[in-house]
């Protein structure tokens, strides 16, 4: 069979430049979508968002403070003016849970914060100048690594005195050399990308390819190593505040509750369980949120 | 080129030297070596292409990016304008960086994630301090249209893009300083063969606009005999033979040249079948213990006792054809 060729007219278009359909995303956008469609991540950050609240906002309806003993109403159970019922001085537990999340969050942020400033510094100066200079740096971080945190952690703790303020230097100090090991591999594999080359080529000077090029490829680990970072902090300082070694009183912190919660286990279980449950809750949300963070920056590590 | 008109030489390679030192621990000696690129010269005559090719590890890549000075060369100079680009201080070499630029291999690892296109092109105009505000954006515009693509994509980032196209954004970006000279290091090998096509024609046309010379390292022999003016074949950081691309693929001189060009294959199934190749027997020797006197003699068919105690030149056997053998 045969067509003839007057049965086909040309097909009339014009020819363009290649368009592209997609709207524009960026990294953060499309880290975002990844994030939403992971339930455990989203519910944790529904529950950390929750308790931000609760621990900021929360004391100013409270109608009791953390620190004033009411010695009429001591080891209440959980009743209607006190949801959480009362430690043995007679202190509202919910407004001590309040203050003592409030704690936590700081310390968690604070100390984060800390080590996420000295470990982007000497990991990207690390990574960046790499040979020799990274070869003792690293050797340094290994020394340090090698030694238990609780060990020092403790002993720190022991010779700057207990207190809130040396928490957060204790704590910045501890945890740095992880954050450090991360920037300084990120540093160092992103340094011989082409990219980095071009920009070289290019002349470009070591600032702008530090701030340019290589941190903002980093950002995405660094935010996930961070999150993880947080509840470990967190729960340094309930370890802390339980042996004694942390906030002072009469500031409140949960692992000081915890502490004297547990002695009064077999007649007032709620005074220990609440605190207790508060720091247990908070540690599944953040890590939670850290793990949902670090699949959505980089799918592929899901496995 | 025409034998006739003596060429301008605008960027002169003499007995180049790059080895990496491979122990690197806090106590290590630093004996061992790469011997990545061995002393190669060649000159780059204005407005030519000059091809380099040879296979995988053979120092090629490193040969541009030392003469690019992305790696400082264990010895020997890189003129450029008759000045030793070694020798320069950090304000003339800028100047230097504006007139040699280069073009990656991997269109995805050589354009930066975290920046929009025009970003990545605009970022040669703030080193350089060659344009702000509105005629940043306009030039911007201008190149992504010299190179072919769309100016309202400025705004996208690199992911958004095919192959084909970030090649395209990497030409935008060296085009965006007006140089002279581009080592193109393999530009078109991780694309698809439509693609390098398209790329290839466009660095064609490019050159003839903007009076551009081309150092094009490939592995890719039919095109490299397709866009270059002169080939350079390396062997184990050496240059083994320098000819015009007529002269090589008619009548290959050095046996490495002679086998390799042996390996293309013809695409016409009557003459490809009685295609005959020469087969090198063995592997290429570690360049980090690389044999005496001729790197090639330890597979070469023709090698003689002299193969392994003298260094072959590259000399001039006529008509500008250099080869670097004993018995050439």
């Amino acid at each position: 069979m045969s067509l003839p060729v007057d049965a086909f007219t040309p097909l009339q278009h014009e020819l363009k430049a290649e368009v592209i359909n997609r709207p524009s995303t960026t990294l953060w956008q499309d880290a975002w979508r990844r994030f939403k469609l992971n339930p455990l991540a989203m519910g944790g950050l529904v529950v950390l968002s929750a308790i931000v609240l609760f621990a900021l906002v929360g004391p100013f309806f409270s109608h009791f403070d953390y620190k004033t003993n009411d010695l009429e109403s001591v080891n209440l159970f959980p009743n209607w003016v006190h949801p959480f019922g009362t430690d043995e001085l007679g202190r509202d537990i919910l407004t001590r849970v309040m203050f003592g999340a409030r704690i936590s969050l700081a310390i968690g942020f604070g100390s984060v914060l800390i080590n996420l400033t000295i470990g982007i510094f000497y990991g990207g100066i690390s990574g960046y100048l790499g040979g020799r200079v990274d070869n003792v740096m690293q050797r340094i971080i290994d020394i340090i690594f090698s030694v238990p945190d609780l060990l020092y952690v403790i002993l720190l703790m022991v010779v700057l005195g207990s207190g809130l303020g040396n928490i957060f230097i204790v704590l910045g100090i501890a945890n740095w050399v992880p954050m450090a090991r991360i920037v300084r591999g990120q540093i160092l594999s992103l340094r011989e990308q082409e990219f980095v080359l071009a920009a070289r080529t290019l002349g470009a000077g070591t600032k702008r390819i530090l701030m340019k090029h290589l941190l903002p490829n980093s950002v995405g680990q660094i935010i996930v190593v961070a999150a993880l970072q947080i509840p470990a902090a967190i729960f340094m300082e309930a370890f802390l505040s339980f042996i004694g070694l942390g906030v002072q009183p009469p500031l409140v912190s949960l692992g000081s509750m915890a502490a004297s919660g547990r002695l009064n286990i077999p007649s007032y279980p709620h005074s220990l369980l609440f605190p207790a449950g508060m720091i247990a809750v908070l540690m599944l949300a953040f890590n939670f949120v850290g793990d949902g963070l670090r699949d959505a920056f980089d799918p592929k590590m899901r496995k | 080129m025409s034998a006739a008109a003596k060429p301008e030489v605008i960027l002169e390679v003499e007995n180049l030297v790059k080895h990496f030192p491979i122990d690197k621990g806090l106590f290590a000696k630093g004996e061992r070596k790469v011997h990545a690129v061995n002393g190669i010269s060649f000159q780059l005559h204005r407005g030519e292409t000059l091809g380099l090719v040879g296979e995988s590890g053979c120092g090629k890549s490193t040969a541009g990016r030392t003469i690019i000075r992305l790696y400082d060369a264990t010895s020997g100079q890189v003129r450029y304008k008759g000045k030793n680009v070694y020798d320069l201080n950090a304000r003339d070499m800028m100047g230097v960086r504006s007139d040699i630029q280069m073009i990656f291999q991997d269109p995805y690892a050589s354009l930066n994630p975290r920046m929009t296109v025009g970003d990545i092109i605009g970022e040669a105009l703030d080193i350089h301090r060659l344009a702000s505000g509105q005629k940043r954006t306009d030039r911007i515009y201008e190149l992504l249209e010299t190179v072919g693509l769309n100016p309202e994509h400025a705004n996208r980032f690199p992911h958004e893009f095919s192959g084909g196209q970030r090649q395209r954004i990497g030409i935008a970006r060296s085009l965006a300083v007006d140089p002279k000279v581009i080592i193109c290091d393999e530009p078109i090998s991780a694309l698809d063969v439509s693609i390098q096509a398209q790329i290839v024609n466009m660095l064609e046309d490019l050159q003839e606009k903007l009076g551009l010379t081309y150092l094009f390292i490939a592995h890719d022999l039919s095109m490299v005999k397709h866009i270059s003016h002169r080939i350079a074949v390396m062997y184990l950081g050496r240059i083994v033979e320098l000819t015009s691309s007529s002269d090589l693929y008619g009548q290959p001189l050095h046996p490495y040249t002679q086998a390799l060009l042996s390996a293309i294959p013809i695409p016409d199934p009557d003459v490809e079948m009685k295609r005959q190749r020469i087969v090198l027997q063995g592997t290429v020797p570690s360049p980090i213990d690389p044999p005496s006197g001729c790197y090639f003699r330890t597979r070469c068919p023709q090698a003689q006792d002299i193969c392994a105690q003298k260094v072959p030149e590259l000399l001039d056997r006529g008509s500008e054809h250099f080869v670097a053998c004993h018995f050439a």
